[in-house]
């Protein structure tokens, strides 16, 4: 008898606790899944959904963005989205429609109530004009799809993803409103410090691998002469990488900025030939561990641009 | 002379008539008004005056709504920078309906005026070309040199146009044709609607398609690691036609948190080279398991079961028929036969270093068991496994072993090897080479060197998974 009531009570405590539990706070809404291309736009989502989200990046940040395989795992994420935002631009072109035509999920396909093109509104730069061939290497018709490097675009991106995720979840509105704010004075109070880092070296020359940098450069008023690829997509050749030096040592530029995903080989030999150095920057949040969101991934940036350009310039 | 006379004279009068007409219609109208004029006269010129005076305020109004508009308009342009307003999805957003395109813009965003922002520049898509398919031409141009008493392989060839359509249809569907020219004419390889709005993780196709047998059969020529496709495929699988057919195809997601998994069940017509039905009754039925799972970062397999099952029409081998001379070649349809596929890929590719390094070494094993007259059954097994592997940007090396026995000859056994090298100069060709030797069952040597230029012009198409 006494271990039934033993019994008996010991239920009624687990009873009442669940009870308690279960309306002591009432049950948090689930958070919005949602899925980015790219880390970067992660970042973003993370900034202005705080926890109302729960965010997966597809691309790993280490790799090549218009390099990526359309992987199964990666469907499984998309099928589970409430929300996909890409880069777009056809930056994506090689593995995105795959993955939302066989994610079975209707609200992420493109034009889609869970769908967000990110490039909606920023600024886009090098939009080719007249007729456009494959002679001109992996060029992208609409322009030139690595816009995130510029804050002013990040803040553009940033309200998008605020305006997108307050008509899903309209009672978070304020919320919403409330993160972006608060993003919004972060990234302005970063871009005076950036400006001012970048402000002596307005004007400086420099080469990159990849046309990955022009919104990153003409926001800082930082001049790219060259680049070690010919063409978007296409490999230097040896008659290419002697112009580039003579170029090079003509305009006196010392200083070649890439990307961590292709090889350091060329770049070096060049910056070799010209007495420079070779700068590896981050395209991409979480590329290197000290970019762990937006902002870190211009303070990474800045810094060492700034660094190597003070080297350079010896401004 | 009169009659001229009196003919000039009604020339005149007409001409005159014609003339004077509109300065009598006019001068007729102040004569028209008097007789409506009269007593009632000033009520009248009053009741104009009135209309008149609501017109001109009405006309007022209008014009200041407008003015507000274009003022608000132009504020908004500057608010974004200048830059045309965005009116229209980007293209490649297509399958946008029409009502989407002429709803108008939603509100611009406010802009923080310090740091200005471009609208971006985009062609208007006005026109309909913009709900054009992406197009895209392959061609894949093959020559070969050395023996092969077997081979039917010219010298050189155009062995393969494809045009490839594809476009969303509608906000729930997607549409992709492929259409192949070949020495032996055009012929559509695949053409289907994929339903990508389907409830309950299901994904449905329909029309003519590759079924899901297995890997390589799901493979375009120009999606191929070699030149020539394995040995299995020819003797079992259909040949570099393979196993495409008119049907249906549903597939269903498993969630679960292990792995990707996914069912697919297939119904054909029986219209290919590997099942051939002859009753409308008849059909072919193909099931496939398809699970991946991610080691790493860098690494991944995908294992995959396929089965088929249906009725085919075979040549019945001579030997059945040894009484008659010369043994006529007899066909018998409705001979069922049934298939068992197995396959595995292991894929290694570093994320930053992707875009020099990639290994896939894939194995696939197919077991084909074929009815035959007299409650006989033919039973036959093929294999191949091949590894290729990137060691510079534009280079691949690979290599492949074979062996595979016959669908109506299981006993006779071919064996092969091939050694590739791929050369990349862009995603857009491929240049490559091949040396491939094959031991036939009837102890004949094949040694062959085979070489393709394979090129795309048009949309860039989804990368080769």
């Amino acid at each position: 008898m006494r271990k039934y009531l033993l019994r008996l009570s010991l239920g009624a405590a687990v009873l009442g606790a669940y009870h308690a539990a279960a309306f002591a706070a009432p049950p948090a809404p689930a958070p919005i899944k949602v899925v980015t291309t790219t880390a970067d736009l992660a970042a973003l989502a993370r900034e202005i959904g705080g926890d109302r989200v729960a965010v997966t990046a597809l691309a790993n940040p280490t790799q090549d963005p218009h390099q990526v395989d359309p992987k199964p795992s990666f469907i499984v994420q998309v099928n589970k989205a409430d929300l996909l935002i890409a880069v777009g631009r056809e930056l994506e072109i090689g593995w995105l429609p795959s993955l939302t035509t066989s994610a079975r999920n209707a609200k992420v396909q493109p034009g889609g109530a869970g769908y967000l093109d990110a490039s909606a509104n920023v600024k886009i730069l090098e939009i080719p004009t007249g007729q456009i061939t494959r002679a001109m290497g992996d060029v992208h018709p609409q322009g030139n799809p690595h816009y995130w490097l510029d804050p002013a675009n990040g803040r553009i991106i940033a309200r998008s993803i605020k305006d997108k995720l307050s008509s899903m979840a309209p009672s978070d509105k304020p919320y919403f409103e409330q993160r972006y704010a608060q993003f919004d004075t972060k990234l302005a109070a970063a871009e005076k410090r950036w400006d001012a880092m970048l402000a002596p070296y307005k004007g400086a020359k420099l080469v990159t691998y990849h046309r990955s940098w022009p919104n990153f450069m003409e926001r800082w008023g930082l001049n790219v002469v060259g680049y070690v690829e010919p063409k978007p997509g296409i490999p230097a050749s040896p008659s290419h990488i002697i112009e580039l030096i003579e170029d090079m040592k003509r305009q006196n530029v010392k200083l070649i900025v890439m990307e961590p995903y292709f090889s350091p080989k060329t770049p070096e030999s060049i910056a070799a030939r010209v007495g420079g150095t070779v700068l590896v920057l981050a395209p991409s949040v979480g590329a290197v561990k000290e970019a762990a969101d937006y902002l870190q991934l211009f303070d990474y940036n800045i810094g060492k641009l700034a660094g190597a350009l003070k080297l350079a310039t010896g401004r | 002379m009169a009659r001229v006379r009196v003919r000039v004279s009604t020339g005149v009068m007409l001409l005159a008539g014609i003339v004077a007409a509109p300065a009598l219609a006019g001068a007729q109208q102040p004569q028209t008004a008097p007789p409506a004029a009269g007593a009632a006269a000033p009520a009248q010129v009053t009741q104009v005056r009135e209309e008149l005076e609501r017109l001109r305020l009405e006309f007022e109004a209008l014009r200041r709504t407008y003015d507000e508009r274009l003022q608000q308009l132009e504020r908004r342009l500057t608010e974004i920078g200048g830059g045309p307003m965005v009116l229209t999805p980007p293209a490649t957003q297509t399958s946008a309906p029409d009502h989407q395109q002429q709803t108008p813009p939603p509100p611009p965003p406010q802009t923080d005026p310090a740091t200005p922002s471009q609208a971006p520049a985009q062609q208007p898509a006005g026109s309909s070309k913009v709900f054009n398919p992406d197009i895209s031409v392959n061609g894949n141009f093959i020559g070969a040199a050395g023996r092969n008493p077997f081979a039917s392989l010219s010298p050189l060839q155009l062995s393969e146009v494809e045009a490839a359509f594809q476009a969303i249809v509608d906000p729930y569907a997607r549409a992709d044709f492929f259409v192949a020219v070949g020495p032996e004419g055009a012929e559509v390889e695949e053409g289907y609607i994929t339903f990508t709005s389907l409830p309950a993780n299901l994904l449905l196709k329909a029309g003519k398609l590759r079924a899901n047998f297995g890997k390589m059969n799901t493979l375009h020529t120009h999606g191929l690691p070699s030149v020539d496709r394995p040995l299995v495929t020819a003797n079992l699988v259909g040949g570099d036609e393979g196993f495409a057919d008119a049907g249906l195809s549903l597939s269903h997601l498993i969630n679960n948190p292990v792995m990707y998994l996914e069912l697919t069940g297939e119904v054909f017509a029986g219209l290919s080279d590997v099942f051939q039905s002859v009753k409308r009754s008849e059909l072919v039925y193909v099931g496939r398991v398809r699970g991946y799972h991610d080691v790493n970062d860098a690494s991944n397999l995908d294992l995959g079961v396929s089965f088929a099952y249906g009725p085919s029409t075979i040549d019945l081998p001579p030997g059945l028929l040894t009484s008659i001379e010369p043994a006529p070649i007899i066909q018998a349809a409705g001979m069922n036969k049934r298939m068992v596929g197995v396959d595995a890929t292991f894929r290694y590719r570093p994320p930053s270093r992707a875009i020099y390094r990639r290994l896939n070494v894939r194995t696939e094993l197919i077991w084909s068991r074929q009815e035959m007259p007299e409650e006989m059954f033919e039973s036959a097994f093929g294999m191949y496994t091949s590894a290729e592997y990137q060691f510079a940007r534009r280079w691949y090396i690979g290599g492949r072993y074979d062996r595979s026995g016959r669908t109506l000859d299981g006993d006779a056994i071919d064996t092969g090897g091939s050694a590739f090298l791929t050369f990349w100069p862009t995603e857009f060709s491929q240049i490559r080479g091949q040396f491939r030797r094959i031991n036939f069952a009837e102890g004949v040597k094949a040694n062959e060197f085979l070489f393709q230029f394979n090129f795309t012009i048009g949309a860039h198409g989804a990368h080769v998974f």
